[in-house]
Protein backbone atom coordinates (compact mmCIF):
# COMPACT_ATOMS: atom_id res chain seq x y z
CA UNK A 1 0.00 0.00 0.00
CA UNK A 2 0.96 3.24 -1.07
CA UNK A 3 2.49 5.11 2.46
CA UNK A 4 1.88 8.24 1.16
CA UNK A 5 -2.01 7.48 1.09
CA UNK A 6 -1.99 7.24 5.32
CA UNK A 7 0.14 10.10 5.79
CA UNK A 8 -2.62 12.21 4.26
CA UNK A 9 -5.32 10.45 6.25
CA UNK A 10 -3.17 10.76 9.10
CA UNK A 11 -2.73 15.15 8.44
CA UNK A 12 -6.28 15.36 8.70
CA UNK A 13 -5.52 15.59 12.29
CA UNK A 14 -7.60 15.10 15.33
CA UNK A 15 -10.90 14.52 12.96
CA UNK A 16 -9.41 12.04 11.09
CA UNK A 17 -10.65 11.44 7.96
CA UNK A 18 -12.55 8.23 8.24
CA UNK A 19 -13.77 7.78 3.94
CA UNK A 20 -10.03 7.80 3.65
CA UNK A 21 -9.26 5.22 5.89
CA UNK A 22 -11.46 3.16 5.00
CA UNK A 23 -10.05 3.32 1.27
CA UNK A 24 -6.83 2.46 2.27
CA UNK A 25 -8.41 -0.40 3.82
CA UNK A 26 -9.89 -1.28 0.56
CA UNK A 27 -6.59 -0.87 -0.79
CA UNK A 28 -4.74 -2.98 1.47
CA UNK A 29 -7.69 -5.51 0.86
CA UNK A 30 -6.63 -5.22 -2.96
CA UNK A 31 -10.04 -4.56 -3.82
CA UNK A 32 -11.68 -1.05 -4.52
CA UNK A 33 -14.85 -1.59 -2.55
CA UNK A 34 -15.44 -1.01 1.26
CA UNK A 35 -17.14 -3.82 3.04
CA UNK A 36 -19.26 -3.37 6.03
CA UNK A 37 -22.88 -3.44 4.90
CA UNK A 38 -24.97 -4.35 7.68
CA UNK A 39 -23.89 -3.07 11.07
CA UNK A 40 -25.02 -4.62 14.12
CA UNK A 41 -26.63 -3.67 17.11
CA UNK A 42 -24.83 -5.80 19.91
CA UNK A 43 -21.54 -4.53 21.52
CA UNK A 44 -18.27 -6.44 20.77
CA UNK A 45 -18.51 -8.86 23.13
CA UNK A 46 -19.67 -10.84 20.38
CA UNK A 47 -16.85 -13.00 19.61
CA UNK A 48 -15.40 -13.14 23.03
CA UNK A 49 -17.21 -16.55 24.06
CA UNK A 50 -16.53 -17.51 27.16
CA UNK A 51 -13.19 -15.82 28.05
CA UNK A 52 -12.93 -13.43 30.94
CA UNK A 53 -13.04 -9.72 30.24
CA UNK A 54 -9.24 -9.30 31.34
CA UNK A 55 -8.08 -11.72 29.14
CA UNK A 56 -10.12 -11.41 25.83
CA UNK A 57 -8.66 -7.78 26.28
CA UNK A 58 -5.30 -9.30 25.66
CA UNK A 59 -6.00 -12.00 22.70
CA UNK A 60 -9.02 -9.55 20.81
CA UNK A 61 -6.55 -8.09 18.54
CA UNK A 62 -3.92 -10.81 18.80
CA UNK A 63 -3.90 -12.57 15.48
CA UNK A 64 -2.01 -15.68 17.07
CA UNK A 65 -3.94 -15.97 19.92
CA UNK A 66 -7.34 -15.34 18.57
CA UNK A 67 -8.76 -17.30 15.65
CA UNK A 68 -11.48 -14.42 15.22
CA UNK A 69 -8.79 -11.91 15.31
CA UNK A 70 -6.48 -13.29 12.69
CA UNK A 71 -9.12 -12.56 9.89
CA UNK A 72 -8.68 -8.73 10.54
CA UNK A 73 -5.08 -8.32 12.65
CA UNK A 74 -1.51 -8.66 11.27
CA UNK A 75 1.72 -9.11 13.29
CA UNK A 76 5.55 -8.85 12.54
CA UNK A 77 8.84 -10.83 13.14
CA UNK A 78 12.26 -9.12 13.93
CA UNK A 79 14.81 -11.43 13.58
CA UNK A 80 17.36 -10.36 16.09
CA UNK A 81 17.97 -13.38 18.13
CA UNK A 82 19.97 -15.65 15.84
CA UNK A 83 21.88 -17.50 18.28
CA UNK A 84 20.26 -20.61 19.44
CA UNK A 85 21.27 -22.88 22.15
CA UNK A 86 19.72 -26.25 21.49
CA UNK A 87 19.58 -28.06 18.38
CA UNK A 88 16.55 -30.25 17.18
CA UNK A 89 16.27 -32.37 14.50
CA UNK A 90 13.89 -30.68 12.47
CA UNK A 91 15.64 -27.70 12.11
CA UNK A 92 18.46 -26.85 9.90
CA UNK A 93 20.19 -23.26 10.29
CA UNK A 94 22.64 -23.31 7.41
CA UNK A 95 19.58 -23.79 4.98
CA UNK A 96 18.60 -20.16 3.93
CA UNK A 97 17.21 -20.20 0.55
CA UNK A 98 15.22 -16.71 -0.09
CA UNK A 99 12.15 -19.01 -1.33
CA UNK A 100 11.59 -20.94 1.81
CA UNK A 101 8.92 -20.44 4.67
CA UNK A 102 9.07 -21.94 7.83
CA UNK A 103 10.64 -21.15 11.33
CA UNK A 104 14.51 -20.76 12.07
CA UNK A 105 14.61 -19.27 8.33
CA UNK A 106 15.16 -15.41 7.48
CA UNK A 107 16.33 -13.16 4.89
CA UNK A 108 18.51 -11.07 7.31
CA UNK A 109 19.58 -10.34 10.73
CA UNK A 110 18.64 -7.24 12.10
CA UNK A 111 20.41 -4.83 15.20
CA UNK A 112 17.86 -3.83 18.01
CA UNK A 113 17.68 -0.29 16.34
CA UNK A 114 16.73 -1.25 12.70
CA UNK A 115 14.74 -3.45 13.76
CA UNK A 116 12.59 -0.43 15.67
CA UNK A 117 12.83 1.58 12.46
CA UNK A 118 10.89 -1.62 10.93
CA UNK A 119 8.49 -1.89 13.55
CA UNK A 120 7.29 1.42 12.71
CA UNK A 121 7.49 1.18 9.13
CA UNK A 122 5.14 -1.39 9.35
CA UNK A 123 3.03 -0.32 11.90
CA UNK A 124 2.75 3.24 10.14
CA UNK A 125 1.84 1.47 6.47
CA UNK A 126 -0.18 -1.61 7.92
CA UNK A 127 -2.30 -0.11 10.50
CA UNK A 128 -3.90 -3.57 11.48
CA UNK A 129 -0.33 -4.45 12.78
CA UNK A 130 -0.98 -4.55 16.51
CA UNK A 131 1.60 -7.61 17.27
CA UNK A 132 5.58 -7.04 17.47
CA UNK A 133 7.03 -11.00 18.40
CA UNK A 134 10.21 -12.02 18.55
CA UNK A 135 10.96 -15.67 17.54
CA UNK A 136 14.76 -16.32 16.29
CA UNK A 137 15.57 -17.36 13.59
CA UNK A 138 17.27 -18.70 16.60
CA UNK A 139 16.17 -18.28 20.38
CA UNK A 140 15.23 -14.83 21.60
CA UNK A 141 16.46 -15.85 25.58
CA UNK A 142 19.72 -17.13 23.25
CA UNK A 143 19.95 -13.51 22.43
CA UNK A 144 18.65 -11.52 25.76
CA UNK A 145 20.21 -8.06 25.38
CA UNK A 146 19.52 -8.06 21.44
CA UNK A 147 16.00 -9.41 22.04
CA UNK A 148 15.31 -6.94 25.15
CA UNK A 149 16.75 -3.67 23.58
CA UNK A 150 14.58 -4.05 20.86
CA UNK A 151 11.52 -4.08 22.99
CA UNK A 152 12.90 -1.46 25.02
CA UNK A 153 13.36 0.51 21.82
CA UNK A 154 9.58 -0.47 20.38
CA UNK A 155 8.14 -0.07 23.96
CA UNK A 156 8.77 3.78 23.74
CA UNK A 157 8.56 4.83 20.33
CA UNK A 158 4.76 2.56 19.73
CA UNK A 159 3.79 1.73 23.05
CA UNK A 160 0.27 0.95 21.64
CA UNK A 161 1.94 -2.29 19.72
CA UNK A 162 1.70 -5.32 21.91
CA UNK A 163 5.21 -7.31 22.65
CA UNK A 164 5.49 -11.55 22.66
CA UNK A 165 8.19 -13.83 22.09
CA UNK A 166 8.45 -17.62 21.30
CA UNK A 167 11.34 -19.78 23.05
CA UNK A 168 12.18 -22.90 23.68
CA UNK A 169 12.33 -22.71 27.04
CA UNK A 170 15.50 -23.47 28.05
CA UNK A 171 16.74 -20.34 29.88
CA UNK A 172 13.07 -18.76 30.21
CA UNK A 173 13.24 -19.41 33.55
CA UNK A 174 16.04 -17.11 34.51
CA UNK A 175 14.15 -14.22 32.45
CA UNK A 176 10.40 -14.38 33.64
CA UNK A 177 11.09 -11.12 35.90
CA UNK A 178 12.34 -9.05 32.78
CA UNK A 179 9.63 -10.28 30.86
CA UNK A 180 6.85 -9.54 33.64
CA UNK A 181 8.38 -5.67 33.76
CA UNK A 182 8.60 -5.20 29.84
CA UNK A 183 4.79 -6.18 29.92
CA UNK A 184 4.95 -8.75 27.27
CA UNK A 185 1.83 -10.52 27.66
CA UNK A 186 2.21 -13.45 25.74
CA UNK A 187 4.80 -15.80 25.99
CA UNK A 188 5.56 -18.93 23.77
CA UNK A 189 7.31 -21.69 24.89
CA UNK A 190 7.71 -24.82 22.40
CA UNK A 191 7.40 -28.12 23.93
CA UNK A 192 7.57 -31.22 22.27
CA UNK A 193 7.51 -33.71 25.35
CA UNK A 194 7.21 -34.31 28.60
CA UNK A 195 9.26 -37.44 29.02
CA UNK A 196 12.98 -37.31 28.19
CA UNK A 197 13.48 -40.48 26.21
CA UNK A 198 11.07 -39.13 23.73
CA UNK A 199 12.96 -35.96 24.26
CA UNK A 200 16.02 -37.81 23.67
CA UNK A 201 14.77 -39.02 20.08
CA UNK A 202 13.80 -35.09 19.24
CA UNK A 203 16.68 -32.90 20.91
CA UNK A 204 20.57 -34.34 19.83
CA UNK A 205 21.57 -31.59 22.87
CA UNK A 206 21.74 -28.44 24.85
CA UNK A 207 24.12 -25.66 25.57
CA UNK A 208 23.27 -24.97 28.66
CA UNK A 209 25.91 -23.54 31.76
CA UNK A 210 28.64 -23.41 29.55
CA UNK A 211 28.07 -27.25 28.90
CA UNK A 212 26.55 -29.06 25.81
CA UNK A 213 24.23 -31.81 27.22
CA UNK A 214 23.40 -34.78 24.96
CA UNK A 215 20.74 -37.64 25.45
CA UNK A 216 18.64 -38.20 28.13
CA UNK A 217 20.84 -35.91 30.65
CA UNK A 218 19.73 -32.92 27.74
CA UNK A 219 15.95 -33.73 27.22
CA UNK A 220 15.27 -33.98 31.38
CA UNK A 221 16.77 -30.24 31.93
CA UNK A 222 15.19 -29.23 28.83
CA UNK A 223 11.76 -30.34 30.10
CA UNK A 224 12.74 -29.23 33.72
CA UNK A 225 13.27 -25.65 32.92
CA UNK A 226 10.49 -25.65 30.07
CA UNK A 227 8.32 -26.39 33.02
CA UNK A 228 9.42 -24.43 35.44
CA UNK A 229 9.42 -21.18 32.89
CA UNK A 230 5.58 -21.87 32.23
CA UNK A 231 4.50 -22.27 35.60
CA UNK A 232 6.78 -18.82 36.63
CA UNK A 233 4.74 -17.13 33.88
CA UNK A 234 1.22 -17.97 34.30
CA UNK A 235 2.25 -17.56 38.17
CA UNK A 236 2.48 -13.66 36.72
CA UNK A 237 -0.97 -13.44 35.03
CA UNK A 238 1.20 -13.91 31.38
CA UNK A 239 -0.69 -15.42 28.71
CA UNK A 240 1.08 -18.71 27.69
CA UNK A 241 0.95 -20.54 24.38
CA UNK A 242 2.91 -24.32 23.67
CA UNK A 243 3.81 -24.81 20.49
CA UNK A 244 4.41 -28.67 19.86
CA UNK A 245 5.27 -30.01 16.73
CA UNK A 246 3.83 -33.55 15.67
CA UNK A 247 6.37 -35.78 14.88
CA UNK A 248 4.56 -39.31 13.82
CA UNK A 249 6.19 -42.36 15.68
CA UNK A 250 7.81 -40.22 18.01
CA UNK A 251 6.19 -37.90 19.81
CA UNK A 252 2.12 -38.14 18.04
CA UNK A 253 0.82 -40.04 20.68
CA UNK A 254 2.37 -38.39 23.46
CA UNK A 255 1.36 -34.97 22.54
CA UNK A 256 -1.74 -35.45 24.76
CA UNK A 257 0.41 -36.02 28.09
CA UNK A 258 2.11 -32.77 26.54
CA UNK A 259 -1.49 -31.17 26.48
CA UNK A 260 -2.53 -32.58 29.91
CA UNK A 261 0.94 -31.42 31.43
CA UNK A 262 0.64 -27.78 30.22
CA UNK A 263 -3.34 -27.10 30.40
CA UNK A 264 -2.20 -28.03 34.35
CA UNK A 265 0.47 -25.77 34.27
CA UNK A 266 -1.98 -22.83 33.44
CA UNK A 267 -1.44 -22.80 29.96
CA UNK A 268 -3.84 -20.54 27.59
CA UNK A 269 -3.67 -22.66 24.09
CA UNK A 270 -1.61 -25.26 22.96
CA UNK A 271 -0.84 -25.03 19.07
CA UNK A 272 0.00 -28.75 17.78
CA UNK A 273 1.67 -27.87 14.46
CA UNK A 274 2.35 -30.75 11.52
CA UNK A 275 6.26 -31.48 11.41
CA UNK A 276 7.88 -29.97 7.84
CA UNK A 277 9.87 -32.67 7.03
CA UNK A 278 11.69 -32.81 3.27
CA UNK A 279 15.15 -34.02 2.36
CA UNK A 280 15.84 -30.71 0.79
CA UNK A 281 15.75 -29.25 4.30
CA UNK A 282 18.77 -31.09 5.20
CA UNK A 283 17.38 -31.72 8.40
CA UNK A 284 18.37 -34.43 10.45
CA UNK A 285 14.15 -35.40 9.93
CA UNK A 286 14.35 -34.67 6.28
CA UNK A 287 17.64 -36.97 5.76
CA UNK A 288 16.33 -39.92 7.72
CA UNK A 289 13.00 -39.89 5.88
CA UNK A 290 10.73 -39.08 9.04
CA UNK A 291 7.32 -38.09 7.59
CA UNK A 292 5.03 -35.33 9.06
CA UNK A 293 0.99 -36.18 10.10
CA UNK A 294 -1.48 -35.89 7.30
CA UNK A 295 -4.29 -33.57 7.82
CA UNK A 296 -6.26 -35.94 9.20
CA UNK A 297 -3.94 -37.59 11.94
CA UNK A 298 -3.32 -34.19 12.95
CA UNK A 299 -6.91 -33.06 12.79
CA UNK A 300 -7.80 -36.44 15.30
CA UNK A 301 -4.88 -35.19 17.68
CA UNK A 302 -6.08 -31.55 17.67
CA UNK A 303 -9.62 -33.16 18.75
CA UNK A 304 -8.87 -35.33 21.38
CA UNK A 305 -6.77 -32.36 23.09
CA UNK A 306 -10.00 -29.87 22.17
CA UNK A 307 -11.66 -30.96 25.52
CA UNK A 308 -8.49 -30.09 27.66
CA UNK A 309 -7.97 -26.56 26.66
CA UNK A 310 -8.23 -24.15 23.50
CA UNK A 311 -6.27 -25.84 20.57
CA UNK A 312 -4.89 -23.28 18.22
CA UNK A 313 -5.22 -24.53 14.35
CA UNK A 314 -4.63 -21.41 12.28
CA UNK A 315 -1.14 -21.40 13.02
CA UNK A 316 1.21 -21.16 9.30
CA UNK A 317 4.21 -21.88 10.57
CA UNK A 318 5.69 -18.65 9.70
CA UNK A 319 9.65 -17.16 9.86
CA UNK A 320 10.89 -15.04 12.22
CA UNK A 321 10.59 -11.82 9.51
CA UNK A 322 6.86 -12.88 8.70
CA UNK A 323 5.12 -9.66 8.01
CA UNK A 324 1.38 -8.77 7.42
CA UNK A 325 -1.99 -11.04 8.03
CA UNK A 326 -0.92 -14.72 9.16
CA UNK A 327 -1.69 -16.21 5.82
CA UNK A 328 0.45 -13.60 3.51
CA UNK A 329 3.66 -12.52 4.07
CA UNK A 330 4.84 -8.85 3.18
CA UNK A 331 8.34 -8.84 4.34
CA UNK A 332 9.53 -8.34 0.98
CA UNK A 333 8.00 -4.60 0.80
CA UNK A 334 9.82 -3.91 4.08
CA UNK A 335 13.86 -5.13 3.29
CA UNK A 336 16.30 -3.09 5.94
CA UNK A 337 17.30 -1.29 2.45
CA UNK A 338 13.48 -0.25 2.00
CA UNK A 339 12.86 0.61 5.61
CA UNK A 340 16.07 2.78 5.98
CA UNK A 341 14.80 4.66 2.81
CA UNK A 342 11.49 5.40 4.48
CA UNK A 343 10.05 8.75 6.34
CA UNK A 344 8.44 7.20 8.83
CA UNK A 345 5.58 9.34 10.65
CA UNK A 346 4.25 6.91 13.44
CA UNK A 347 0.93 8.09 14.30
CA UNK A 348 -1.19 6.43 16.50
CA UNK A 349 -4.36 8.78 15.94
CA UNK A 350 -4.75 6.90 12.78
CA UNK A 351 -3.91 3.65 13.96
CA UNK A 352 -6.60 3.52 16.45
CA UNK A 353 -9.38 5.06 14.01
CA UNK A 354 -8.55 2.28 11.49
CA UNK A 355 -8.56 -0.41 14.18
CA UNK A 356 -12.05 0.87 15.26
CA UNK A 357 -13.32 0.10 11.70
CA UNK A 358 -12.21 -2.94 11.79
CA UNK A 359 -13.48 -3.61 15.39
CA UNK A 360 -16.98 -2.50 13.24
CA UNK A 361 -16.21 -5.22 10.30
CA UNK A 362 -15.61 -7.86 13.32
CA UNK A 363 -19.33 -7.44 14.69
CA UNK A 364 -21.05 -7.13 11.51
CA UNK A 365 -19.34 -11.09 10.52
CA UNK A 366 -20.27 -12.06 13.84
CA UNK A 367 -23.80 -10.73 13.82
CA UNK A 368 -24.15 -12.24 10.26
CA UNK A 369 -23.11 -15.58 11.39
CA UNK A 370 -25.64 -15.55 14.74
CA UNK A 371 -28.35 -14.45 12.09
CA UNK A 372 -27.63 -17.37 9.83
CA UNK A 373 -26.67 -19.79 12.83
CA UNK A 374 -30.51 -19.65 14.06
CA UNK A 375 -32.25 -20.81 11.08
CA UNK A 376 -29.64 -24.10 11.71
CA UNK A 377 -30.66 -24.55 15.27
CA UNK A 378 -33.85 -26.50 13.77
CA UNK A 379 -32.14 -28.95 11.83
CA UNK A 380 -31.80 -32.58 12.94
CA UNK A 381 -28.24 -33.87 11.26
CA UNK A 382 -25.49 -35.72 12.45
CA UNK A 383 -23.98 -34.84 9.21
CA UNK A 384 -20.18 -33.46 9.66
CA UNK A 385 -18.27 -32.42 7.14
CA UNK A 386 -15.18 -30.00 5.88
CA UNK A 387 -15.42 -27.04 3.39
CA UNK A 388 -12.28 -25.16 2.01
CA UNK A 389 -12.71 -21.23 1.64
CA UNK A 390 -10.00 -18.95 -0.32
CA UNK A 391 -9.90 -16.05 1.30
CA UNK A 392 -7.82 -12.78 1.53
CA UNK A 393 -8.62 -11.30 4.77
CA UNK A 394 -11.20 -9.95 6.70
CA UNK A 395 -13.68 -13.24 7.15
CA UNK A 396 -14.39 -13.22 3.73
CA UNK A 397 -14.72 -15.15 0.69
CA UNK A 398 -12.87 -12.93 -1.24
CA UNK A 399 -9.95 -14.87 -3.18
CA UNK A 400 -10.18 -15.99 -6.62
CA UNK A 401 -9.59 -19.98 -7.06
CA UNK A 402 -6.72 -19.94 -9.52
CA UNK A 403 -4.86 -17.20 -6.77
CA UNK A 404 -5.20 -18.81 -3.63
CA UNK A 405 -2.41 -19.69 -2.00
CA UNK A 406 -3.84 -21.20 0.52
CA UNK A 407 -6.92 -22.73 1.58
CA UNK A 408 -8.99 -22.25 5.18
CA UNK A 409 -10.91 -25.13 6.05
CA UNK A 410 -13.93 -24.99 8.09
CA UNK A 411 -15.66 -27.81 10.02
CA UNK A 412 -19.58 -27.67 9.17
CA UNK A 413 -21.93 -29.23 11.59
CA UNK A 414 -25.49 -28.11 13.19
CA UNK A 415 -24.23 -26.80 15.97
CA UNK A 416 -21.96 -23.99 13.19
CA UNK A 417 -19.17 -23.51 11.31
CA UNK A 418 -15.54 -24.02 13.10
CA UNK A 419 -12.01 -23.17 11.50
CA UNK A 420 -10.24 -26.15 11.92
CA UNK A 421 -7.18 -25.71 9.96
CA UNK A 422 -6.11 -24.50 6.57
CA UNK A 423 -3.90 -26.06 3.26
CA UNK A 424 -1.18 -24.05 1.68
CA UNK A 425 -1.26 -24.62 -1.76
CA UNK A 426 1.80 -22.15 -3.40
CA UNK A 427 4.21 -24.97 -3.78
CA UNK A 428 7.86 -23.87 -4.48
CA UNK A 429 8.41 -23.35 -8.03
CA UNK A 430 4.92 -24.19 -8.62
CA UNK A 431 5.74 -21.92 -12.11
CA UNK A 432 7.99 -24.85 -13.16
CA UNK A 433 4.73 -27.20 -13.47
CA UNK A 434 1.72 -26.64 -16.00
CA UNK A 435 -1.90 -25.93 -14.66
CA UNK A 436 -2.92 -29.28 -14.14
CA UNK A 437 0.02 -30.13 -11.87
CA UNK A 438 -1.08 -26.89 -9.86
CA UNK A 439 -4.56 -27.90 -9.96
CA UNK A 440 -3.63 -31.67 -8.71
CA UNK A 441 -1.52 -30.07 -5.97
CA UNK A 442 -4.82 -28.59 -4.63
CA UNK A 443 -7.40 -31.47 -5.13
CA UNK A 444 -4.96 -33.27 -3.38
CA UNK A 445 -4.25 -30.69 -0.61
CA UNK A 446 -8.10 -30.22 0.05
CA UNK A 447 -9.15 -33.41 -1.11
CA UNK A 448 -11.23 -34.13 2.88
CA UNK A 449 -13.29 -31.34 1.55
CA UNK A 450 -16.49 -31.38 0.55
CA UNK A 451 -17.01 -28.26 -0.84
CA UNK A 452 -14.40 -25.33 -1.97
CA UNK A 453 -15.85 -21.31 -1.19
CA UNK A 454 -14.34 -19.02 -3.63
CA UNK A 455 -15.03 -15.42 -4.95
CA UNK A 456 -15.01 -16.87 -8.34
CA UNK A 457 -13.65 -19.84 -10.72
CA UNK A 458 -12.80 -20.75 -14.20
CA UNK A 459 -14.79 -23.31 -15.81
CA UNK A 460 -12.19 -25.95 -16.14
CA UNK A 461 -10.99 -25.95 -12.68
CA UNK A 462 -14.81 -26.43 -11.47
CA UNK A 463 -15.40 -29.03 -13.61
CA UNK A 464 -11.95 -30.79 -12.36
CA UNK A 465 -13.33 -30.18 -9.05
CA UNK A 466 -16.48 -31.51 -9.43
CA UNK A 467 -14.97 -34.67 -10.96
CA UNK A 468 -13.21 -35.06 -8.00
CA UNK A 469 -16.18 -34.74 -5.78
CA UNK A 470 -15.24 -31.47 -4.41
CA UNK A 471 -18.30 -28.45 -5.38
CA UNK A 472 -16.98 -25.56 -6.25
CA UNK A 473 -18.83 -22.52 -4.30
CA UNK A 474 -19.26 -19.20 -6.04
CA UNK A 475 -22.30 -17.81 -5.32
CA UNK A 476 -21.51 -16.42 -1.98
CA UNK A 477 -18.43 -14.02 -3.42
CA UNK A 478 -17.47 -11.50 -1.06
CA UNK A 479 -19.49 -12.26 2.18
CA UNK A 480 -18.85 -13.26 5.30
CA UNK A 481 -17.33 -16.79 5.48
CA UNK A 482 -19.30 -19.02 8.34
CA UNK A 483 -22.28 -17.07 7.21
CA UNK A 484 -22.27 -18.50 4.03
CA UNK A 485 -20.73 -21.61 5.20
CA UNK A 486 -24.02 -22.16 7.58
CA UNK A 487 -26.31 -20.91 4.51
CA UNK A 488 -24.19 -23.46 2.17
CA UNK A 489 -24.78 -26.32 4.63
CA UNK A 490 -28.45 -25.65 5.28
CA UNK A 491 -29.16 -26.29 1.52
CA UNK A 492 -27.25 -29.21 1.97
CA UNK A 493 -28.51 -30.59 4.40
CA UNK A 494 -32.18 -30.10 2.62
CA UNK A 495 -30.64 -31.40 -1.01
CA UNK A 496 -29.43 -34.71 1.20
CA UNK A 497 -32.69 -34.93 2.77
CA UNK A 498 -34.87 -34.54 -0.46
CA UNK A 499 -32.94 -37.37 -2.27
CA UNK A 500 -31.18 -35.06 -4.67
CA UNK A 501 -27.61 -35.78 -3.19
CA UNK A 502 -25.92 -38.88 -1.20
CA UNK A 503 -23.75 -37.82 1.77
CA UNK A 504 -20.04 -40.06 1.21
CA UNK A 505 -17.05 -39.91 3.46
CA UNK A 506 -14.00 -37.71 1.55
CA UNK A 507 -10.63 -39.31 1.54
CA UNK A 508 -6.95 -38.28 3.40
CA UNK A 509 -5.81 -34.58 2.08
CA UNK A 510 -2.00 -34.24 1.85
CA UNK A 511 0.27 -31.40 4.18
CA UNK A 512 2.64 -29.91 2.27
CA UNK A 513 6.02 -30.69 2.67
CA UNK A 514 8.51 -28.98 0.35
CA UNK A 515 9.50 -25.74 0.37
CA UNK A 516 7.01 -23.11 -0.10
CA UNK A 517 7.69 -19.28 -1.65
CA UNK A 518 6.91 -17.03 1.10
CA UNK A 519 6.56 -13.73 -1.05
CA UNK A 520 3.49 -13.07 -2.80
CA UNK B 1 46.78 -24.37 18.16
CA UNK B 2 43.74 -21.78 18.64
CA UNK B 3 40.39 -23.00 17.16
CA UNK B 4 39.60 -21.40 14.02
CA UNK B 5 36.12 -21.07 12.13
CA UNK B 6 35.42 -22.43 8.94
CA UNK B 7 34.26 -19.60 7.13
CA UNK B 8 31.99 -22.11 4.39
CA UNK B 9 30.17 -23.64 7.00
CA UNK B 10 29.24 -21.15 9.24
CA UNK B 11 25.77 -19.93 9.46
CA UNK B 12 26.93 -16.57 11.12
CA UNK B 13 23.77 -16.94 14.11
CA UNK B 14 26.76 -15.17 16.20
CA UNK B 15 26.02 -17.83 18.76
CA UNK B 16 29.84 -18.42 19.48
CA UNK B 17 30.22 -14.74 19.95
CA UNK B 18 28.74 -14.27 23.18
CA UNK B 19 30.26 -17.45 24.75
CA UNK B 20 33.89 -16.79 24.15
CA UNK B 21 35.57 -15.76 27.52
CA UNK B 22 38.22 -13.91 25.86
CA UNK B 23 36.24 -12.07 23.13
CA UNK B 24 38.29 -13.45 20.61
CA UNK B 25 35.55 -13.80 18.20
CA UNK B 26 33.53 -11.02 15.94
CA UNK B 27 31.86 -11.01 12.46
CA UNK B 28 34.07 -10.10 9.49
CA UNK B 29 32.23 -10.61 6.23
CA UNK B 30 29.21 -12.24 6.37
CA UNK B 31 31.10 -14.69 9.64
CA UNK B 32 32.33 -15.10 12.26
CA UNK B 33 36.27 -15.63 12.82
CA UNK B 34 38.43 -15.82 15.63
CA UNK B 35 41.11 -14.01 16.89
CA UNK B 36 44.23 -16.09 16.89
CA UNK B 37 45.65 -13.82 19.79
CA UNK B 38 43.06 -13.90 21.69
CA UNK B 39 42.02 -17.89 21.52
CA UNK B 40 42.83 -20.05 24.76
CA UNK B 41 40.98 -22.83 23.85
CA UNK B 42 38.65 -21.99 26.91
CA UNK B 43 41.72 -23.74 29.04
CA UNK B 44 40.96 -22.29 32.66
CA UNK B 45 37.41 -20.76 32.06
CA UNK B 46 35.71 -24.04 30.87
CA UNK B 47 35.79 -27.38 30.78
CA UNK B 48 34.96 -27.57 26.93
CA UNK B 49 35.54 -24.80 24.16
CA UNK B 50 32.39 -22.73 24.31
CA UNK B 51 32.45 -21.78 20.52
CA UNK B 52 32.54 -25.53 19.76
CA UNK B 53 30.11 -26.71 21.93
CA UNK B 54 27.43 -24.15 21.13
CA UNK B 55 27.69 -24.25 17.18
CA UNK B 56 24.86 -25.42 15.44
CA UNK B 57 27.14 -26.87 13.05
CA UNK B 58 29.31 -29.59 13.37
CA UNK B 59 33.52 -29.36 12.78
CA UNK B 60 32.88 -25.62 11.74
CA UNK B 61 35.16 -24.64 15.11
CA UNK B 62 38.13 -26.81 14.43
CA UNK B 63 41.98 -26.43 15.59
CA UNK B 64 44.05 -24.59 13.76
CA UNK B 65 46.96 -26.66 13.34
CA UNK B 66 49.03 -24.03 11.63
CA UNK B 67 49.55 -22.32 14.28
CA UNK B 68 51.20 -22.75 18.00
CA UNK B 69 49.32 -24.47 21.06
CA UNK B 70 48.26 -22.00 23.10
Amino acid sequence: MDVSALDEASLAGSAVNIGEIMQAIAEHKGCGTSGGSGKASCGSQASQGELPTEIWEKVKNHPCYSEEAHHHYARMHVAVAPACNIQCNYCNRKYDCANESRPGVVSEKLTPEQAAKKVLAVASTIPQMTVLGIAGPGDPLANPKKTFMTFELVARAAPDIKLCLSTNGLMLPDHVDTIARFKIDHVTITINMVDPAIGAKIYPWIFYNHKRYTGLEAAKILNDRQLQGLEMLTERGILCKINSVMIPGINDQHLIEVNKAVKSRGAFLHNIMPLISAPEHGTVFGLNGQRGPTAQELKALQDVCKGEMNMMRHCRQCRADAVGLLGEDRSAEFTTEKVMAMDVKYDLEMRKAYQAKVEEERVAKVAAEQEELAGLASEMSGIKLLVAVATKASGLINEHFGHAKEFQVYELSTTGAKLVGHRRVDHYCRGGYGEEESLATIIRAINDCHAVFVAKIGGCPKSNLLKAGIEPVDQYAHEFIEKSAIAWFKSYLERVQSGEIQYVDRGEAAIRQSALISAA
Amino acid sequence: MPFKIIASQCTSCSACEQECPNVAISEKGGTFVIDPKKCTECIGHFEEPQCVAVCPVDNTCVIDTSLPRY
